[in-house]
């Protein structure tokens, strides 16, 4: 039990994590589009699309950090100390875009609430990147608590990161658009969603062969034998894939591209977690070195069994009762 | 200069907590008088309900965005301000903060997505129990943060191991002994600011001459109300303060002014408590008051400020102060109602022109009162942040002051543009009032192809230039 229940809290976290990344992913995805609307109803067309979800995306988001707290408490307190500014920047952009989707509807110029939303998608989504990236290149503990310098997140690599992932949730909100909306809106977003997916797979390129270059660790995990016979498979799929992807695109599909950006995107996951696990908090604390007392975990983990199903169930609801496409001009609410 | 981090993490969480607050205090209540209006609308199905809900919802939805946005800012904050707290407290807390994310926050995230854009996709009762979801989620979540907050205050049913709390018995966690006072108080503080918003909007438009049969609704279902509530508030928040004498004494001598505990205690109306002296300048009491509210005998005693050292003591100032503020609006509260209800009663409420404007002009009562009580509640536990296990001076996260300070710059930055917008919005939603007809809202909310037609004008004229 001692040792069963820190691993099924990590997969719970990553899963939240996971879900997090996509759903907001695509609503970021579009603040970060934003400039590309040649008129105020594209605009408004772009926004509508992901207006009635995006505080159930941004929900993960508090699972996530929430989860952490609950079933690594150490980690937790580690890593946001350790990550204290990037953390603080993501969530003051996520309040400006968060209350652009409300505040640019009621007033009357629009302009600055559309820079409110495009910035702080963007800058949240950087943050996002470099905290993955602080976080993937280690974090100097000491008696359980953090002990390095307040920028040692500061690397080229965290920044690397952070480029990523603004162009991770382009694609994803590219993609989402063709999907969800027609017109001009989604024709541009074709072409957004080609040249984002090269950006997306030159990152990839960049960090799978700095990471094990840098960090000994990751260079182990991958390299060594048998690890390697069981672990090709990932870059091979996500080649495939990407090729899938550029191909529907082309093809002007309008579910696989978003799909298949989906795939990649978990796709760069798995690789991630393959070269951290076990630890939450590199290079030196694992999942059962941070995990919170037994009784916390059980708990937690109740409820969840029972709720994580209803949640998910009327979280599919809601996009199926929003389904369909979003036109220029349409009501909003 | 030494830049004190615990000073400077304890005014950023207070900022940053209390700026969240003023947002739950209205959409807990707000979402249950949505609810109920859509109730009204299809039980009598008069169109003067359903132009209610709909022009509520709007001003909701700008107050729900500004609450969703600061909460997630504090959600993270205990990690990356008061990490020392995460770890000692994290096996009680947490979990307790867990459940209100999977019960509350995506319940009320998602059910409010059908609120705002579903009008023309769902059935009415659709729609009117999307509403009632939202209402009960934000009441699942006052639940169990203030479990939480609570566990804070009394904790029990937990044990030290090494420093650290480890849970024993949920249920003893969960409803500790100060919750069911907190929870009732709290959710009742919410109807209560809401109560008076809505009264004030509804004087407002009858002083103006406009929109009157909605005016009247407004007024009526308020002040109806508010006469329960108002009085209710003054008998849980007295159940509320003999609990607290009984687990935080030294809390509730900083709300009566009582330094001296072997003497009994006076009802301090005003007074300039003198942390130094260890006594009340300028003070006007009713002597023995306080010892027959607290001990229901005029010569009970209770301990006094004096009965523990000087660093073991909260802030009097904060407290006293606090506590008078709130509980002289709960009065002004319960007068009001009162009298407003006798206005009703004589049928003269609404051309009582001077009544109107005093509660079109107390509209902001129950935001201050909710913000006063909570700093009695905060600062009163003070020095502890877990009343006898933590206190707020080793709770604090390994980070420099000048962090802390930089970011509470960039909060109290931010909260400013963000609050003020967002009230200004808010005013000019309820100057422009509940106008369109049902027939409208049919085809989409009747502002919006105005705002279309707005947004075309405004590109022609940026093309043009
Ligand atoms: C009495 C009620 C109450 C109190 C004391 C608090 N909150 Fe709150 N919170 C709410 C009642 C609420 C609410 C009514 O559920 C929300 C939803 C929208 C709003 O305006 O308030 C909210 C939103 C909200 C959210 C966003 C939820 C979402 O994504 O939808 C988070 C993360 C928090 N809160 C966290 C906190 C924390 C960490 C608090 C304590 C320090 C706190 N809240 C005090
Ligand atoms: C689980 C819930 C809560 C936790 C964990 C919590 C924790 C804290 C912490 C860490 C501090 C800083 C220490 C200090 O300044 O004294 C604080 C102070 C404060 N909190 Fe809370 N709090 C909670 C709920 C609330 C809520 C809901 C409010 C409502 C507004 C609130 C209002 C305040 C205020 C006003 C202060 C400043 C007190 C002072 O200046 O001494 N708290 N609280
Ligand atoms: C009418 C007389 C009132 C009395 C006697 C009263 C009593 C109290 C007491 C004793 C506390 C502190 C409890 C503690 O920290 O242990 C408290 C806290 C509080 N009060 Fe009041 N109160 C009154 C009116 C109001 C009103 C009108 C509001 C708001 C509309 C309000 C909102 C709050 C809030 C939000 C708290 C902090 C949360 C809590 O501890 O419950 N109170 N009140």
């Amino acid at each position: 039990m001692e040792w069963y229940l820190p691993v099924i809290w990590a997969a719970l976290i990553g899963t939240a994590v996971a879900m997090y990344v996509i759903l907001d992913g695509f609503d970021l995805g579009i603040g970060i589009l934003f400039p590309s609307a040649r008129s105020e109803a594209q605009r408004d067309q772009m926004m509508r699309s992901v207006a009635p979800f995006w505080d159930g995306n941004e929900t993960w988001l508090v699972l996530g950090g929430g989860g952490l707290w609950v079933a690594f408490p150490t980690a937790y307190a580690v890593i946001m100390p350790a990550l204290y500014l990037p953390v603080i920047v993501m969530l003051l952009s996520l309040v400006f875009r968060g209350v652009a989707f409300e505040f640019r509807l009621v007033s009357h110029s629009k302009t600055w609430w559309n820079y409110a939303f495009t910035i702080g998608s963007t800058l949240a989504a950087f943050s996002q990147g470099v905290i993955l990236g602080g976080l993937i290149q280690g974090i100097h503990v000491k008696d359980g608590a953090f002990a390095g310098g307040h920028f040692d997140w500061m690397t080229p690599f965290a920044l690397l990161c952070g480029l990523a992932l603004i162009a991770g949730y382009g694609l994803l909100g590219a993609t989402w658009l063709t999907m969800k909306t027609e017109g001009d809106v989604a024709e541009r977003a074709r072409g957004q969603a080609k040249f984002l997916l090269m950006a997306v797979l030159a990152f990839m390129a960049a960090v799978s062969f700095y990471t094990p270059l840098a960090f000994e660790r990751i260079a182990q995990r991958w390299f060594s034998l048998p690890n390697f016979y069981f672990l090709w498979p990932v870059p091979t799929v996500t080649a495939v894939v990407a090729a899938a992807l550029w191909y529907w695109i082309g093809q002007r599909r309008e579910i696989l591209p978003f799909v298949a950006t989906i795939v990649l995107f978990l796709l760069g996951y798995l690789g991630l977690i393959i070269s951290i696990y076990p630890y939450l908090v590199p290079p030196s604390l694992t999942i059962w070195d941070t995990a919170a007392a037994p009784a916390s975990q059980i708990f937690m983990l109740i409820g969840t069994v029972f709720l994580l199903p209803i949640i998910l169930g009327y979280i599919v609801f809601i996009y199926w009762l929003f389904r369909g496409k979003v036109r220029e001009g349409e009501a909003y609410h | 200069m030494d830049l004190d981090p615990v000073l400077l993490a304890r005014i950023q969480f207070a900022f940053t907590v209390t700026f969240h607050i003023i947002f739950p205090s209205f959409t807990i209540g707000l979402s249950a008088y949505i609810a109920t209006l859509g109730v009204l609308w299809i039980r009598r199905e008069e169109d003067r309900y359903q132009r209610l809900m709909r022009f509520w919802t709007k001003i909701f939805a700008v107050s729900f965005a500004m609450g969703v946005v600061s909460g997630i800012v504090l959600s993270y904050q205990f990690g990356t301000n008061w990490s020392r707290f995460s770890v000692v407290a994290g096996n009680v807390v947490g979990p307790l903060i867990g459940y209100e994310v999977l019960t509350a926050f995506f319940l009320e995230a998602t059910f409010l997505g059908v609120l705002l854009f579903g009008f023309n996709r769902v059935p009415p009762w659709l729609y009117v129990t999307s509403a009632a979801i939202v209402a009960i989620g934000t009441a699942m979540s006052a639940f169990w943060i203030l479990s939480a907050n609570s566990w804070m205050q009394t904790p029990v049913g937990h044990e030290m191991r090494g420093g650290i709390a480890f849970p024993v018995d949920w249920l003893t966690i969960v409803f500790n002994p100060s919750f069911p006072y907190r929870f009732a108080h709290m959710l009742n503080a919410a109807y209560l600011t809401t109560g008076f918003v809505v009264l004030a909007v509804g004087a407002r438009y009858l002083l103006a001459g406009r929109f009157q049969a909605e005016a009247r609704t407004m007024m009526k279902m308020a002040i109806g109300l508010l006469v329960i509530l108002a009085p209710l508030q003054l008998v849980i928040g007295d159940q509320h303060g003999l609990n607290t004498l009984e687990h935080q004494p030294i809390k509730v001598a900083a709300m009566e002014g009582h330094w001296d505990g072997s003497k009994p205690g006076a009802l301090v109306l005003f007074a300039w408590p003198d942390e130094k002296a260890e006594t009340n300048r300028f003070e006007i009491s009713i002597p023995h008051g306080a010892s027959l509210i607290l001990r229901h005998d005029p010569n009970g005693l209770f301990p006094g400020l004096k009965s523990v050292p000087p660093q073991d003591r909260p802030p009097v100032l904060n407290v006293f102060f606090g506590f008078r503020i709130m509980v002289g609006i709960g009065l002004f509260m319960i007068a009001a109602s009162l009298y407003g209800a006798f206005l009703w009663w004589r049928g003269t409420l609404f051309e009582t022109r001077w009544f109107l404007w005093i509660l079109s002009h107390s509209w902001w009562t129950g935001f201050v009162a909710v913000i006063a009580g909570w700093v009695v509640t905060e600062s009163g536990r003070q020095p502890w942040l877990v009343q006898g296990i933590l206190r707020t001076a080793d709770a604090i996260s390994p980070v420099p002051g000048a962090s802390i300070l930089g970011t509470l710059v960039l909060f109290v930055f931010a909260y400013g543009i963000v609050f003020w917008m967002g009230i200004y919005y808010i005013n000019r939603l309820i100057a422009k009032g509940p106008e369109g007809r049902a027939v409208d809202a049919a085809e989409g909310v009747p502002s919006r192809p105005l705002m279309a037609a707005e947004g075309a004008a405004s590109d022609a004229m940026s093309k043009r230039r």
